[in-house]
């Protein structure tokens, strides 16, 4: 790695194929996004010698655009974590509070921009894996509504959760960069038409005036001081400007935690499940498991390559759609998905858009929770409602404590991003 | 108890799981061609989606649905408002993402049945289920089999491939009824067109068998019996003929488990088709555990109506039955005529030219008779139907002689792919004129005085004799009834 936040896992630059509206930019790509003939690590061991053969449909459009692309960022290992730090290729460091980690998991792509390595990036947010590191880093970040944006070449983690998403120094950034990726695409069945409302640039206009802003007490309540003060600060200015701000209640977000890790991790036990030597990963002949012929112990044996945090979240994925244990996990975390989404659904009636601190805490000290993996997966408390509803989300800068920056996350209805970059663009 | 009373009282009870390779243009879940060339490169027909590789996504083939609904309609399922995917997960290297998309909540198919015949009786078994998946890659193990190859390569032209997996109840009671339900299955599910037999590995088999007293198999509910009995499931069987054999092979061996008081081993066998048969397969089966869940990347696809919206063509026993009564036929040539989609289309072809006897005696005994001679089939001569149709014309036309037709034209049109009017050509077959048969009728009365002296006492046996003077002497080119007339003619006069 390169440079002095070691935001990038490959330097390598791929030119535009074509002239449009982000020529002359620079683009930093999570390093789980495919890229022809560029590696694409997602931070992991296993993938450390793969080149994908093809191009993402992101990176196709981002390439249409006139985009430069610069270079792959780290991440935590397959996107699992919130600090970048369980990437195999080491940590990156917070260019906003250095010391301390760009959040995850993409935080190359949140660092690189901070940092102005990058005019923009794509990360990719599953449970909160854009709108962490941007919050952290001091930047925009956008999950959008699942199904605007093609997943088609994102390498998955947990599949029904996750989408591609910008990273800029501003709203405008973030919205002109959604603007080239969203759309549907024919090799990705769960992207939608989203009707004529694609126009995201022109909704950073900042006009707030006779807005409703719901703000649910269950996502403020366990926040740091430092935090909620912050957050205080940008709800007044909402109001300011003409909005309302008004009490809603989220009940079924005490789940959502962990309704998200069994749904994810079962999700990851699937989908990893393809590095186990044969095409990935090191070779299984150098064992002695192999020698005996048996693929099961020599699979085994090769998956001991992924990191303490990749194996953790297979094993507790794989015993959760165990039988026996998947009515017990698996299924009810289904049933508490459906409960986030009809809880964001009333709570629409009142409020057009949802708003929270991004992330509890202000960036941890690079090493601190590697140790207390329970401590990172509380974190994402604010976030991953968000994944489990299908919900668009933005966070956006909001002043700063003395650990580093905090972020204001606004959420949206479905397909309704213009609302969510309106209201973000009022308060940047 | 003796030996033989035990034998009598015991029963097989055999429940199937058929794979069959849907005919679809494309693969189930990306554009891959799914038509493998004897010839072809492994891997040469991949993308990043069968593959399996990182980041690339399913996207359903609806044309893989709909032939899932041509069968839910031939065997009378019922079909879902709709139908989703799971994935089964288990690990295997011939398996490109260590998953298989399958279904499993909403087949496109439930609650269906096939009737057949087998030992002159009509049995009707009932179908649990048939579903859609995709086809692993195959594995080849070089120098070896799979416990003695050096290494194993994998080719991954195959995965992705539709597949549709039919699961009966447990409604069989021998080797000869499998055997005649998947002879009638393939019947029908050419007949609607998804699938070719004749495409290597397109049927794939597993059985499971259990014994139990006969007594048990009285009432309707046979569950409880069969959960005391343990089972064995048959794998690797690929053919009607191995099912059979298979399934015979089984049932004796554990019949004879049961009758010398040893418990039959719930496993899995392999059927080995070269030794004729089963082994007990080298791990212990575990009961597997394939975490099922819904593939979120294919959203459930809607599919209220397209039972009414999919036509499907007639199926075998309503053509036979048509073929019956439109045609005249008897029941062994409409059966004959109807034993594949193709054979019955070129019947029909030709019925509607000729009298329907004359093109059933043509389809049914001469062509597919000769076909059979040579191993081949309806489909192997399918461009040439053209050229039958015409050497049916001849016939008809009195141009040539049944005889010839029979023996000459039509063996040379198959041995060595000529027209039928060359044939007639090389071989000088045009029907001798009437002149030259009446010079012929002539000489042979003449030269034959004793065989008219008898015919004229009443010796039909003589009239043959001439018969068969004239035809040689006209190389046979004569018409046999002509020649018959004509001397009957000159003798009464």
């Amino acid at each position: 790695m390169s440079s002095d936040t070691d935001a990038f896992i490959t330097r390598e630059e791929i030119d535009p194929t074509d002239e449009g509206p982000l020529s002359g930019r620079t683009v930093a790509v999570k390093d789980n996004i495919s890229t022809a003939g560029v590696p694409t690590t997602c931070g992991s061991a296993m993938l450390a010698d793969y080149v994908p053969p093809y191009d993402a449909t992101v990176v196709e459009r981002l390439k249409d655009a006139g985009a430069r692309i610069v270079g792959k960022t780290n991440m935590d290992e397959f996107g699992m974590g919130t600090t970048t730090e369980t990437s195999a290729f080491g940590p990156t460091d917070n260019p906003a509070a250095p010391g301390r980690v760009p959040g995850g998991s993409s935080g190359g792509s949140a660092a690189a921009v901070a940092a102005g390595e990058a005019d923009l990036a794509l990360g990719s947010d599953t449970g909160g894996s854009v709108r962490c590191p941007a919050a952290f880093c001091g930047v925009v970040g956008i999950k959008p509504t699942y199904g605007l944006v093609s997943r088609y070449g994102l390498v998955a983690y947990a599949n029904s959760l996750e989408q591609i998403g910008p990273i800029a120094p501003t709203v405008q950034g973030a919205a002109e960069l959604l603007e080239v990726i969203a759309g549907p695409d024919e090799r990705d069945a769960t992207t939608r038409e989203h009707g004529a409302e694609t126009a995201y640039a022109s909704a950073a206009d900042g006009d707030v005036d006779g807005l409703t802003i719901g703000v649910p007490t269950e996502l403020v309540e366990g926040a740091d001081e430092a935090v909620v003060e912050q957050f205080e600060a940008a709800l007044e200015d909402f109001r300011v400007q003409g909005a309302e701000t008004v009490e809603v209640s989220l009940p079924s977000v005490e789940t959502a935690v962990q309704a998200y890790y069994v749904i994810a991790m079962g999700e990851a036990s699937s989908n990893l499940a393809r590095f186990d030597g044969v095409r990935y990963g090191p070779t299984a002949a150098a064992t002695d498991d192999a020698e005996a012929g048996n693929w099961n112990d020599a699979f085994a044996a090769v998956r001991e390559g992924f990191g303490e945090e990749v194996k953790r979240r297979i094993l507790l994925g794989t015993y959760a759609l165990s039988a026996g244990y998947h009515d017990k996990y698996y299924d009810k975390a289904q049933d508490a998905r459906a409960w986030v989404r009809r809880d964001f659904a009333e709570a629409f009636e009142t409020a057009d858009v949802i708003a929270s601190p991004t992330m509890p805490v202000p960036p941890f000290e690079l090493g601190e929770s590697l140790d207390d993996p329970l401590q990172m997966y509380l974190a994402d408390a604010n976030t991953v409602p968000v994944n489990l509803a299908n919900l668009p989300a933005i966070s956006v800068p909001a002043g700063e404590t003395a650990e580093g920056p905090v972020g204001l996350q606004l959420v949206g209805e479905a397909f309704d991003e213009r609302t969510i970059i309106r209201a973000a663009s009022a308060v940047e | 108890m003796t030996a033989q009373t035990a034998e009598r009282d015991l029963s097989a009870v055999i429940g199937l799981e058929v794979h069959v390779q849907l005919e679809t243009d494309t693969k189930i879940f990306c554009g891959c061609s799914t038509d493998a060339a004897d010839d072809e490169v492994p891997n040469s027909r991949v993308c990043p989606t069968c593959l399996g590789l990182p980041g690339a996504l399913p996207v359903l083939n609806e044309g893989a649905v709909e032939a899932g609904v041509k069968v839910g309609k031939a065997i009378d399922a019922e079909i879902p408002e709709e139908t989703s995917f799971h994935r089964k997960n288990y690990y295997y290297p011939d398996l490109p993402k260590n998953f298989q998309i399958t279904q499993y909540d909403a087949p496109i198919c439930a609650d269906g049945e096939l009737a057949f015949r087998v030992d002159g009786e009509e049995r009707t078994v009932n179908i649990r289920r048939a579903h859609l998946e995709e086809d692993p890659g195959s594995l080849q193990h070089a120098g070896g089999s799979i416990d003695t190859a050096d290494y194993t390569l994998v080719d991954y032209n195959r995965a992705g491939t539709p597949l549709m997996e039919i699961v009966t109840e447990p409604d069989f009671r021998g080797a000869d009824e499998v055997r005649a339900f998947l002879a009638k299955l393939e019947e029908v599910l050419e007949y609607l067109g998804v699938f070719d037999a004749s495409r290597d590995g397109s049927l794939r088999v597993d059985a499971n068998l259990s014994i139990v007293d006969s007594k048990t198999l009285d009432g309707d509910d046979i569950s409880a019996a069969l959960e005391d009995a343990n089972r064995t499931e048959v794998k690797n069987i690929s053919s009607h003929r191995g099912a059979q054999q298979a399934l015979a092979y089984e049932e004796t061996r554990q019949k004879n488990a049961v009758r010398r008081g040893r418990e039959v081993e719930q496993e899995t066998r392999h059927w080995d088709e070269s030794r004729g048969i089963t082994v007990s397969m080298r791990s212990k089966e575990e009961e597997k555990d394939y975490r099922y869940f819904r593939e979120a990347d294919l959203p459930p696809l809607r599919v209220s109506g397209w039972k009414e919206e999919i036509a499907i063509p007639e199926l075998p026993d309503a053509r036979r039955e048509r073929f019956r009564g439109e045609y005249d036929l008897s029941a062994e040539s409409a059966s004959k005529l109807t034993s594949t989609k193709q054979v019955a289309d070129f019947y029909e072809t030709v019925a509607a030219e000729f009298d329907s006897d004359l093109a059933a005696t043509w389809v049914a005994d001469n062509l597919l008779g000769e076909l059979n001679y040579r191993d081949m089939q309806v489909t192997d001569v399918e461009g040439r139907l053209d050229e039958f149709t015409r050497l049916i014309d001849l016939v008809d036309g009195e141009a040539i002689t049944t005889k010839n037709a029979e023996e000459v034209v039509l063996r040379r049109m198959l041995d060595d792919g000529l027209a039928p009017d060359a044939v007639v050509e090389a071989e000088g077959l045009g029907k001798t004129d009437d002149n030259a048969v009446l010079a012929a009728v002539r000489e042979a009365i003449e030269e034959n005085p004793d065989a008219v002296d008898d015919y004229e006492s009443g010796e039909e046996g003589a009239l043959n004799f001439l018969v068969g003077q004239v035809m040689q002497a006209t190389s046979g080119s004569a018409d046999p009834g002509t020649v018959n007339e004509r001397l009957r003619a000159e003798l009464d006069e």
